[in-house]
C-alpha cells in the first residue's frame, strides 16, 4: 500500500499574517471576569464542583468528570464564582459554564496529584485532544489494542491557522518529552512526527530532537485536509482505518502537538489544563498567536489585537474549513479553539447558489473517496438508508466538498445533518 | 462595531473556491471561440445571423420559462448562453429564422426547463433540440451551402455543397460503394468543408477542448475514450473495407465528432460523474458512433450516440461508485 491521499484541496492558507508572530502572554487584571464552560468537549460536560460566591484557586478542579466520556474542568484563575449559567457557544448555541471574577491575575496554578497512574494524571488535568476535536485525551490513551505506532500530529492543515507552528517552534522540546512519555507508558515501538512541508522550520526544529529522543520525522505534503486523522495515518504509514473506526484499529494513535505539550506539562510539571495557545488573525488591527486563559472572552482577544480592522460580518472560532461561525464575539475561548478568525463582508466569498451542474468537482475533492454531488439528493430526499449505502458515515466533515463546489450547494452541511440519522438506522438494525 | 450587531453565522466552510457556476459557462463559451471565429470566417452572414438568432431566441424562451415556472430569472448563469452558441454550431449555416425558433424552444423548454431547469435534464438540450429538428424537417437540416471566405462572400447567395459525409452515405446506398475521391484531406481539417457551423473546423475545435481541459472544466475521460473508441472500429472497418468506408481521417476531421466529443458529450449535466464512468460513457458514445455511421441509415451519428448514452447516465453514476476509503458493507 503507497501513501495514497485521494483528493483533497489547495486553499489560500493565509497563515503568513501570523506565522512571524511569536505567542504573546495575554495578561489580566483584577475584576476581569473568565467564563468557563462546563462542557470544553466530546462527551458528557463535566459535573460542577464550586457555588456561586465560592473563593476560588487558579488550576482548582471546579468540574468534575462525568461518564466514561467526559473530562475535568479546573478554573483558569483565581477568583470568586459570580454566576453560574448559559454561555454563548459557537457549537450548541448556550452551554452552562462558571462566571470567575479574577481577585489574583498573577497567580500561578495549583498543581495536580502526579502520582498516580499516567492516564489518571492525563484525566486529572482535563486534556483533551486540542486540534479542535476536543475528544478526551485520557480514553484516546486507553487502547484496547495493541498499538505499534504513535502519530504526532503537527500538519496544521487549516488555512489561517499558526498557533501550533509557534508551539512546535518555541516548545519543541516540550512537545517531544511530551509524546515520549505517551510512547513509554503505552510501550509503543515507533513514534513520528509528521509536519507539512510548509512548515520547514518546525521540521528542522524536530530534525535536531530526532536522534537524541529516537523518533522520526515524517514530511508531508501540504494539502488540506492532511492533518485529518484517516488523511494523515495513510499519508504517513499507508493505513487505511475502516469506515466507522478509530485510528486504534489499525494499531494507530494520533496526537496533535499541543495536546502533547499540555500532556508535558501535567505528567512532568502536575500543571493542569487552563490556557492555550490561539491564533487571532483576518480582519483584526494586529493579528496575533496569543497564550490565553481558558474561559477568556473573545472580544478581550480583539481588544488586544488592535480591534475590528473594519466591520466585522462573520467571526469562525477555529479553521475556516472545520471551524463554527459564533452569532456574538461574548463567548469563552476553550480548551479546542484554535483560531478566532474575524472576516469582513468583502473577505467573504460569494454564496450564490444555483442548481447542481454535476461538474464532479466534490468527487475530485473528497478525501474519502465519496460521491457529494449524488450524497446531497438522498439527504435532500431524505432517502437515509442510501445515504448510509453511499458511506456518509465515512464522511469526515473536511469542507472540501463544500469548498470547490461552483454551485455553492452547502454539501457537508447536509452530510453532518444527515448523519444524525443514519446512525438511528444503524442503531435499530443493532437493536435487531 | 455597533454592540448588537448580528454576525452572520452559516455551516463550514467560510472560505470557497473562485469557481462559480457562471464562470464555467463562460469558459465554455471562450472556448468556442476559435469555431465560432472559422464558422463566421467561412460562411460570414449566415453564421452571424444563425447565432445572432439562437442566442435571441434562447435566452427569452429561457427567462419566459423560468418566470412562467416561478423562478428566478437566472440568466446571469451562462447555461442556456452556452446551450444557445452550442445548438447554433448544430444548425446548418442557412438555417431560416423559423427553424432555429422551433430549435430553441425545444432545446430549453422541452430539452430543458420541463425537467426543472438547470442541472436537471437528463439529455443534452442543444442535441435534444439538433435531433428533433433534423427527423421533422430533414431537407433543411441537411442543405448545406459551401463555404467561403468571409473576404468574397458578401453577397448573400449561397452554392449547396455536400458534406463528405453525406455525399459517401448517399453513394454507398445506391452503388454499394464510395465513388468520390476523398483523398484531398487539408480542406476537412481547416474548415473549408460542408457542415453545421461547429462541425467545419476540427482544429479550433481541439484548440478549444485542450482549453478546457487545461482550465480543468472538463477532463481528457471523456473525449480521448470516445475518439478512441471510435477509431478502434472506423480503422479495422476501413482496411478491411476500403470502398465502403471514408479513412479514419476524414472520419475524424468532419462532421459532428470533435464537437461531440469536446463539447457535446462532456456537457458536466449530462454525463457520468465518476472519471470511470465518463469512460465508459465515452467508449459508448465512440461505438455507436461509429455503428451508426457505417451501418445506419444516416451519414452523421454523433447526436443520436450521445441522447442514447445520455439516459445511461443515471444508471452508470449509481453503479460505478469510487472505492470509498475502508469502506464497511451496509447491507
Amino acid at each position: 500500500m503507497t501513501n495514497g491521499f485521494i483528493g483533497g484541496i489547495h486553499p489560500d492558507y493565509k497563515k503568513t499574517l501570523t506565522a512571524d508572530k511569536p505567542i504573546e502572554t495575554l495578561s489580566y487584571e483584577k475584576d476581569e471576569i473568565v467564563s468557563i464552560p462546563l462542557s470544553q468537549h466530546i462527551g458528557a460536560p463535566a459535573q460542577e464542583l464550586v457555588k456561586k460566591k465560592e473563593q476560588i484557586l487558579c488550576g482548582q478542579k471546579i468540574g468534575a468528570s462525568k461518564g466514561l466520556i467526559s473530562t475535568n474542568i479546573h478554573s483558569s484563575v483565581t477568583g470568586e464564582v459570580i454566576s453560574i449559567g448559559n454561555l454563548n457557544s459557537p457549537l450548541t448555541g448556550k452551554v452552562k459554564g462558571i462566571n470567575i471574577k479574577i481577585t489574583n491575575p498573577d497567580d500561578p496554578p495549583k498543581l495536580i496529584d502526579t502520582s498516580k497512574k499516567f492516564q489518571d494524571i492525563i484525566l486529572e488535568a482535563g486534556i483533551v485532544g486540542m486540534g479542535g476535536a476536543t475528544f478526551p485525551t485520557h480514553v484516546k490513551l486507553s487502547p484496547p489494542k495493541k498499538i505499534d505506532t504513535l502519530i504526532v500530529n503537527g500538519a496544521e492543515c487549516e488555512p489561517f491557522l499558526t498557533c501550533d507552528y509557534r508551539i512546535m517552534l518555541e516548545h519543541t522540546e516540550e512537545i517531544v518529552k511530551g509524546a515520549k512519555a505517551i510512547q513509554e507508558k503505552l510501550k509503543i515501538e515507533n513514534m513520528i512526527i509528521a509536519v507539512e512541508n510548509n512548515k520547514p522550520d518546525a521540521i528542522q526544529a524536530f530534525r535536531e530532537f530526532s536522534k537524541g529522543f529516537n523518533f522520526k520525522v515524517k514530511e508531508l505534503e501540504t494539502i488540506y485536509p492532511q492533518g485529518g486523522e484517516k488523511q494523515l495515518i495513510l499519508s504517513v504509514l499507508g493505513r487505511i482505518v475502516p469506515e466507522g473506526k478509530l485510528p486504534l484499529e489499525v494499531g494507530v494513535i494520533v496526537q496533535n502537538v499541543a495536546t502533547c505539550k499540555a500532556v508535558y506539562e501535567a505528567v512532568e510539571k502536575g500543571m493542569p489544563l487552563t490556557e492555550r495557545v490561539v491564533t487571532v488573525t483576518g480582519a483584526v488591527k494586529e493579528p496575533k498567536n496569543l497564550l490565553v486563559k481558558i474561559g477568556t472572552p473573545v472580544t478581550k482577544l480583539i481588544d488586544v489585537c488592535g480591534g475590528y480592522l473594519g466591520e466585522p460580518e462573520k467571526i469562525v472560532i477555529g479553521g475556516p474549513m472545520m471551524g463554527m461561525s459564533t452569532s456574538t464575539a461574548d463567548t469563552p475561548v476553550t480548551k479546542g479553539t484554535s483560531g478566532v478568525i474575524v472576516f469582513r463582508k468583502e473577505d467573504l466569498p460569494n454564496l450564490k447558489m444555483t442548481n447542481c451542474i454535476r461538474c464532479g468537482r466534490c468527487v475530485k475533492a473528497c478525501p474519502m473517496g465519496l460521491v457529494p454531488a449524488i450524497m446531497e439528493q438522498f439527504a435532500i430526499s431524505e432517502l437515509y438508508e442510501k445515504l448510509l449505502d453511499w458511506h456518509v458515515l465515512n464522511c469526515i466533515e473536511c469542507g472540501c466538498c463544500s469548498y470547490v463546489c461552483p454551485a455553492r450547494r452547502p454539501l457537508v452541511g447536509y452530510f453532518k445533518t444527515g448523519k444524525r440519522q443514519v446512525m438511528k438506522i444503524v442503531k435499530e438494525r443493532e437493536n435487531k | 462595531m455597533s454592540e448588537n450587531k448580528k454576525l452572520l453565522v452559516t455551516f463550514s466552510p467560510h472560505i470557497r473556491d473562485s469557481v462559480q457556476t457562471d464562470k464555467i459557462m463562460l469558459n465554455v463559451i471562450y472556448a468556442l471561440i476559435p469555431a465560432i471565429a472559422v464558422s463566421i470566417y467561412y460562411f460570414g452572414f449566415f453564421a452571424l445571423k444563425t447565432y445572432i438568432l439562437t442566442i435571441v431566441f434562447t435566452l427569452a424562451f429561457e427567462a419566459l420559462f423560468l418566470k412562467i415556472r416561478g423562478r428566478r430569472i437566472t440568466l446571469d448563469d451562462n447555461s442556456a448562453l452556452v446551450t444557445a452558441v452550442l445548438l447554433a454550431m448544430n444548425l446548418p449555416p442557412s438555417s431560416p429564422w423559423w427553424l432555429i425558433l422551433i430549435g430553441s424552444f425545444i432545446a430549453i423548454v422541452v430539452g430543458k426547463q420541463v425537467f426543472g431547469g438547470l442541472g436537471q435534464n437528463p439529455f443534452n438540450p442543444a442535441l435534444v433540440a439538433r435531433v428533433f429538428l433534423l427527423i421533422s424537417w430533414p431537407a433543411q437540416m441537411t442543405s448545406w451551402i459551401k463555404p467561403t471566405p468571409i473576404i468574397e462572400n458578401f453577397n448573400f447567395d449561397s452554392i449547396s455543397a455536400a458534406t463528405p459525409l453525406s455525399q459517401a452515405k448517399t453513394e454507398l446506398i445506391s452503388n454499394g460503394k464510395i465513388l468520390t475521391d476523398f483523398s484531398d484531406t487539408s480542406a476537412y481539417f481547416l474548415g473549408n468543408v460542408g457542415g453545421s457551423l461547429g462541425e467545419i473546423s476540427a482544429i479550433a475545435l481541439i484548440l478549444g477542448g485542450l482549453y478546457l481541459i487545461y482550465k480543468k472544466i472538463i477532463s481528457w475521460h471523456i473525449p480521448v475514450s470516445y475518439l478512441a473508441s471510435f477509431l478502434l472500429i472506423i480503422i479495422p472497418y476501413w482496411l478491411f473495407f476500403p470502398e465502403k468506408s471514408l479513412s479514419p481521417f476524414i472520419h475524424i476531421f468532419t462532421g459532428g465528432l470533435m464537437l461531440g466529443a469536446f463539447f457535446m458529450a462532456t456537457d458536466m449535466v449530462t454525463s457520468p460523474i465518476t472519471k470511470k464512468g465518463q469512460v465508459i460513457f465515452g467508449i459508448g458514445c465512440g461505438v455507436l458512433t461509429a455503428v451508426i455511421r457505417l451501418f445506419g441509415g444516416y451519414p452523421e451519428g454523433v447526436s443520436f450516440a450521445i441522447l442514447i448514452m445520455n439516459a445511461f447516465v443515471p444508471l452508470i453514476d449509481y453503479y460505478i461508485r469510487p472505492e470509498s476509503l475502508g469502506e464497511a458493507k451496509h447491507v
